[in-house]
């Protein structure tokens, strides 16, 4: 059958990359021993490219309280929160996220991703203007094709282009609401969100702000951008992932939007899927008290990412924007960055490749994200990997006097 | 205006929004190419789904109008973005 047509020439590239032995796509942990080092094809390797921001997914806390759940309540809810019911650890820890947040509601989603398919769609109604950010994740752009409002893109990061087009749609009947996020996963730039806080309040739009990176990332106590740019009040809707620094899975959404419980029987994404597990609720829960009551996690994940930021610097690598636990490589190809990646494992190093369209302005990463669980001497041990790889392959300052005098 | 000026206005329209998508889409695209109405912006061009919307977003800056991305998700040739653009244009 020609269904699968559509995608020929994209089967033939994947078919190429595992012909190689080097698909960045499809990579296999033949064992994971700690939240930094895993086994790949019989050797041990270095993880810089897992998004454990806080390295808590071994945390004997967060592992007890999963288990504990396990035992109590049984591996599965075998249904969904709406037709089948919610179980205590829900409640719980969406009362423990409104209370981190300062905030009236906190709702669960199964997924980040369906955290954002979730909220957008239901707040978007026919009518409606959606506003996204250019470089906007995938569960953005789909979450407002799930919806009915009309969507338009603005430039990454302006404020100015964001009320341009607020401007050309301010005779327009219909509510705007503006999707930015705290860190941008590519490139690992964070949003000018004060400057998007006012054009939101001249305007008077709905700001969303999608914290999936910067939740523990950034801010004084760790709640992401909105805290560190001191515009929470502003954030009508906050939206976040447990899959990052809370290192479990799940979405969630925090407001102190009057009548905002109505979006569980109205949020699709919400109501017809399988609500979280026990154990998954409980580590989250977990993880979460974890975050609050340890801020050096903070300290240390965001002195890894500088030390890793300046040290790939130092070797000639285009690097994103800013320094922040994304590190990302511009690449001058993909395949340039198929042989960094590859040559990166081969030495036991495991990275990220992004490509276009998941990456903006068709830029070819070499991703890696850091970890408050690496030691400096692993954030060292990968900056020498990336030094000896890259200057194999002619993508770094060959010449250490050059290195040395950037 | 009479109803000949009114079709030469329009048409006048039409060309110039066509030589900026044209011009627009010519300068965004790596090499040369021979651009038509008939041109498949994705097939043809071999451009992403994201490239498509920020070669849009040109067009947009330089003829001060929001397309929203179901209108461009709709699009198919040069031809019909000229024809949306043009009725947004229209419209605003």
């Amino acid at each position: 059958m020609p269904l699968l047509d559509k995608y020929a020439a994209l089967a033939a590239q994947y078919r190429q990359l595992e012909e190689a032995g080097a698909n960045p796509f499809n990579v296999k942990f033949d064992e994971v021993l700690s939240p930094t080092e895993a086994m790949v094809g019989g050797r041990k390797t270095l993880l810089l490219g897992t998004n454990n921001y806080l390295g808590l997914t071994y945390d004997p806390a967060v592992v007890a309280a999963a288990n504990a759940a396990t035992t109590a309540s049984g591996s599965g809810t075998t249904g969904s929160r709406i037709a089948n019911g919610s179980y205590g650890g829900h409640a719980r820890l969406e009362a423990a996220l409104a209370a981190f947040y300062g905030r009236r509601l906190g709702m669960v989603f199964s997924t980040g991703y369906q955290a954002n398919l979730g909220i957008i769609s239901a707040l978007a109604g026919k009518g409606d203007h959606l506003l996204l950010d250019a470089d906007s994740h995938a569960s953005i752009y789909d979450g407002s094709r799930l919806g009915y409002a009309q969507v338009t893109r603005f430039r990454h990061n302006s404020p100015d282009d964001l009320a341009t087009r607020l401007r050309r749609l301010k005779d327009e009947p219909g509510e705007k609401i503006v999707i930015v996020e705290g860190i941008y996963s590519m490139l690992g730039d964070t949003a000018p969100l004060k400057e998007f806080a006012a054009v939101k309040r001249e305007f008077g739009a709905c700001l969303v702000v999608d914290e999936a990176h910067s939740l523990g990332v950034l801010g004084e106590t760790g709640r992401g951008l909105a805290e560190q740019a001191g515009v929470e009040a502003d954030c009508d809707f906050i939206v976040g992932t447990f899959s990052k620094s809370l290192a479990g899975v799940g979405g969630f959404a925090v407001t102190d939007m009057e009548g905002a419980e109505i979006l569980r029987v109205v949020s699709r994404p919400y109501m017809f899927t399988a609500s979280l597990p026990p154990a998954n609720i409980a580590a989250t829960e977990a993880a979460l008290q974890q975050l609050r009551a340890r801020p050096d996690l903070r300290r240390r994940l965001n002195e890894n990412a500088l030390r890793l930021y300046r040290g790939l610097e130092k070797l000639g690598f285009e690097l994103g924007p800013e320094p922040s636990p994304v590190v990302s490589a511009i690449m001058p190809t993909p395949e340039a960055a198929f042989g960094l990646w590859a040559a990166l494992l081969k030495a036991g190093l495991y990275t990220n490749v992004s490509l276009p369209p998941a990456t903006p302005r068709g830029l070819a990463l070499l991703r890696s994200s850091v970890s408050a669980a690496h030691s400096p001497a692993q954030i060292d041990h990968a900056i020498a990997l990336f030094a000896e790889t890259g200057k194999g392959l002619g993508l770094t300052n060959a010449a250490p006097a050059l290195a040395a005098a950037k | 205006m009479s109803e000949g000026a009114i079709r030469n206005q329009m048409t006048d329209q039409t060309n110039e929004v066509r030589d900026i998508i044209f011009g627009t889409l010519q300068a965004a695209l790596p090499q040369a190419r021979p651009l038509s109405g008939d041109t498949r912006i994705i097939e043809d061009l071999g451009l992403d789904s994201v490239a498509v919307m920020d070669f849009v977003m040109e067009i947009e800056d330089k003829l001060d109008i929001s397309v929203p991305l179901d209108k461009i998700a709709e699009v198919e040739t040069l031809g019909d973005l000229v024809a949306t653009v043009q009725r947004l244009k229209q419209a605003a």
